[in-house]
């Protein structure tokens, strides 16, 4: 395999394993934000007892996110030399906001949250909930932004030729609030939400089912239940809003996601398909039209479809970004679904009653992380051959100087590391989960109370 | 030259190598003790004293780690063309670090969570490993940024890929930074513990200092023979001689307080010690990042290296904001978990 294949693989595995934590870590801190909020506010024990439980996988998670993350901010400049040189002017602001205003304040406070319980005050101690979690959010600011700026670039101009060609920064508020920006950090938010929230659901909803910590149990499922009923929904609006930038921006990769190939033709919106590039048929089950009703509300305004560009300039794995892009909205949809009912059944009291209910809550914890990486393999390779949107491409980014075999060393490394790390992962989660909140033989309700 | 824009008569590019001198210093200062504390893991026999050593850094590795990743981040803002050569050209030693710092950290999380004694000793083991070999790395880079790179046009790199980074030179640096961090982790290990641990961290102390200055004479004298130009920054700017003096000063002190049971101070003077070297280094190389040995035009220097000024000009205002801040964060934390290492139901 040629170097550039390898460096990609590296970077979509090192990258897609790094985006498991993050999310989670946002997620979790909303409802961490949440319920010693109110213990603090109730002075309630149970709220308590939920904080620090939750508290214990936050930490797991949280640093499984900062290891593999120190990673990928390096990765750049080992693998992406091309790149990194190119885009070092505007990423450089962005990557040094994010290093002092968020994972700063995320870091330091970190330390306080664990391990500070006994030292300060529990207001102290929540305010260090809350920065923690406003660090994780920022962090995500800036890392989108950048992202962003590679999708949809604003902001700067180009000095130099060939190699020596960089962008430089001539409005740094235009380079942060770059066409796509404002609409993708809600989105990546959103998700990270309903993945921290999803979490909780699941893990309630198993004690439910096997009728362990009943109480704070319904009181958090509660919780993350309204969490995730009114995000599931307003990520469709965000969704929706975030599909039209890409639109206007990125025409190519919207015909790729609904594999739409004519020039310039009313478009269909598919349930599901599958894409034969070499034909350039979808043969699947769509709504006639659809998709130009979505752009421009008119089931028959042309869309711009991918034969509008040259060859060289369409994303070659047409049905990939097709598949992806459909894996998430379905799953967004069932979100929406599955909240919905739940939220229904609470209002008529049988919510803790549907057992099989319980049960699907038990495994929603999958359909987030599934619907957050799709949307970013989605958002990624609809996005090539470009790595900067128009004027670098993917095959001109990376390090020259690096041979196939050194990539292939530290894949495999990587490959090894980060298996062991995922096992150690899930059995962590797994003995949290199995122990619980507390000991229940030791104490009764009462006693903790 | 184009960036020639100043403030308080110094040009950006400079003011920028100043920030990322002052990052690089604060982690080398904070994860020196927090790696150097890890290389002596093995050192401590029972299963008590480890997770002391290990909960003693316990609320603070997190935080102190941030300073790579700010540092790493001015690098790539500041110096992009020097960040994507030197990442690059030492692709095998950088991918080995990190993956050592995912190791370190897994260590960390996971060593105290289980009873078993395969399972502990297991991450004894990663633990020490990684930690001294992290350090040993970044002692290993600093010595091969001293030599120079084959750099040809167009800063590509044009040396070796697999062992090149190995040099006798680079092992030199690499065992003075792993001996110095190790100077360092203990002298902090021994103002975070009590009894019999403290007493054993006394004695390693001693062996460590000896290691430090045993490998800082021979790496010293090695630079001043071997590796051409190192002292021609300070023939033309005599005063400058101030920071070898000082950095002398400074290892020769630390000796003196540890002897005297000043822990803190012993500490402030070995952080120091790391602050002056590494001016030293930073004043040798002045205005060059990455020496090409094949032709100094080649050479990477903070000029050609840089970011526009528009764009270091807003990084600077961000760290004029962000800087005071942090420190903030980091006087807070430190204030809560001052004092000797309690275990209790929150520790590792």
């Amino acid at each position: 395999m040629d170097v550039e294949i390898l460096a990609r693989i590296q970077f979509a595995f090192t990258v897609a394993f790094h985006y498991i934590y993050p999310p989670l870590s946002i997620g979790l801190g909303l409802l961490m934000v949440i319920f010693e909020g109110l213990y603090l506010k109730t002075g309630n024990k149970e709220y308590e007892v939920l904080t620090r439980f939750w508290l214990k996988i936050f930490a797991i998670t949280f640093g499984i996110g900062v290891a593999t993350g120190i990673i990928m901010e390096f990765e750049f400049g080992t693998n992406w030399a091309v790149y990194s040189r190119y885009v070092g002017d505007i990423f450089g602001s962005a990557l040094a906001a994010e290093g002092l205003f968020a994972f700063g304040l995320e870091s330091t406070f970190l330390g306080i949250l664990i391990f500070g319980w006994n030292r300060v005050s529990p207001k102290v101690h929540f305010i260090s909930t809350i920065g923690v979690f406003l660090g994780s959010m920022f962090s995500a600011v800036w890392i989108v932004v950048a992202n962003s700026w590679q999708q949809t670039p604003a902001g700067y101009h180009i000095v130099g030729e060939g190699f020596n060609a960089r962008a430089e920064v001539t409005d740094f508020w235009a380079m942060v609030f770059n066409p796509s920006s404002v609409d993708r950090i809600i989105h990546v938010w959103q998700g990270a939400f309903l993945a921290g929230a999803f979490m909780v659901l699941s893990v309630h909803a198993y004690y439910l089912r096997k009728g362990r910590y009943e109480a704070i149990s319904k009181k958090a499922f509660k919780i993350a239940l309204v969490v995730a009923t009114v995000v599931s929904f307003t990520q469709l609006l965000s969704g929706h809003s975030s599909a039209d930038g890409v639109v206007k921006n990125q025409p190519a990769k919207l015909a790729a996601m609904e594999g739409h190939y004519e020039p310039s033709a009313p478009a269909d919106l598919y349930l599901l398909g599958w894409v034969d590039n070499e034909k350039q048929e979808v043969s699947g089950i769509a709504v006639p039209g659809g998709l130009s009703f979505l752009v421009h509300q008119d089931v028959q305004a042309p869309v711009t479809g991918l034969n509008a560009f040259p060859k060289e300039d369409q994303p070659s794995q047409v049905n990939a970004v097709f598949q992806f892009y459909h894996i998430m909205i379905s799953i967004g949809m069932f979100l929406i679904a599955l909240t919905f009912y739940a939220s229904f059944l609470w209002w008529r009291g049988k919510l803790f009653e549907t057992k099989w209910l319980l049960w699907i809550f038990s495994f929603s914890v999958l359909l987030p992380q599934i619907a957050n990486q799709a949307g970013w393999f989605a958002a990624e390779m609809g996005r090539q051959p470009w790595i900067v949107y128009g004027h670098l491409r993917t095959s001109e980014g990376f390090s020259q100087e690096v041979s196939a075999n050194q990539i292939l060393f530290s894949l495999i490394l990587f490959l090894v590391i980060y298996t062991l790390l995922f096992l150690l992962f899930l059995y962590s989660l797994n003995k949290k989960i199995k122990h619980g909140p507390y000991n229940e033989q030791e104490a009764n309700l009462n006693s903790i109370y | 030259m184009e960036n020639m824009e100043t403030f308080l008569g110094i040009d950006y590019p400079t003011l920028w190598y100043l920030v990322v001198g002052l990052l690089f210093s604060g982690y080398a200062i904070l994860e020196g003790f927090d790696y150097g504390a890890g290389a002596w893991h093995l050192f401590f026999r029972k299963d008590e004293s480890r997770r002391i050593a290990i909960n003693a850094i316990g609320p603070l590795w997190d935080a102190n780690q941030v300073w790579l990743i700010i540092g790493g981040g001015a690098l790539f803002a500041g110096f992009p063309v020097m960040y994507a050569t030197m990442l690059s050209a030492m692709y095998i030693p950088f991918m080995l670090f990190l993956m050592l710092l995912v190791l370190r950290s897994a260590a960390i999380k996971f060593r105290s969570a289980e009873e078993m004694k395969w399972w502990r000793n297991s991450w004894d083991y990663i633990y020490f490993i990684s930690n001294t070999l992290i350090a040993f790395l970044l002692g290993v880079v600093l010595g091969n940024v001293l030599q120079g790179f084959a750099i040809g046009p167009n800063y590509s790199y044009q040396g070796g890929l697999f062992f090149t980074f190995l040099s006798p030179y680079a092992l030199m640096t690499g065992f003075t930074t792993l001996s110095l961090f190790m100077t360092q982790g203990a002298i902090f290990l021994l103002l975070k513990t009590e009894g019999r641990l403290h007493a054993r961290l006394t004695f390693l102390l001693r062996k460590g200092m000896i290691f430090f200055i045993i490998s800082f004479s021979v790496t010293s004298l090695y630079t001043l023979i071997f590796i051409p130009g190192v002292t021609d920054n300070f023939r033309e700017n005599p005063v400058f001689f101030i920071i070898p003096l000082l950095s002398f000063l400074a290892v020769a002190n630390v000796p003196r307080l540890v002897s005297k049971k000043k822990y803190f101070q012993a500490l402030l003077f070995s952080s120091l010690t790391m602050a002056f070297l590494l001016m030293l280094v930073a004043f040798q190389l002045y205005p060059t990042l990455l020496i090409s040995t094949l032709n100094p035009k080649y050479s990477i220097t903070i000029y050609n290296a840089a970011s526009s000024k528009k764009s270091l000009g807003i990084m600077l205002t961000i760290v004029l904001i962000g800087a005071p801040l942090l420190a903030f964060y980091f006087l807070f934390l430190y204030r809560t978990f001052k004092g000797k290492v309690i275990l209790d139901d929150t520790s590792y």
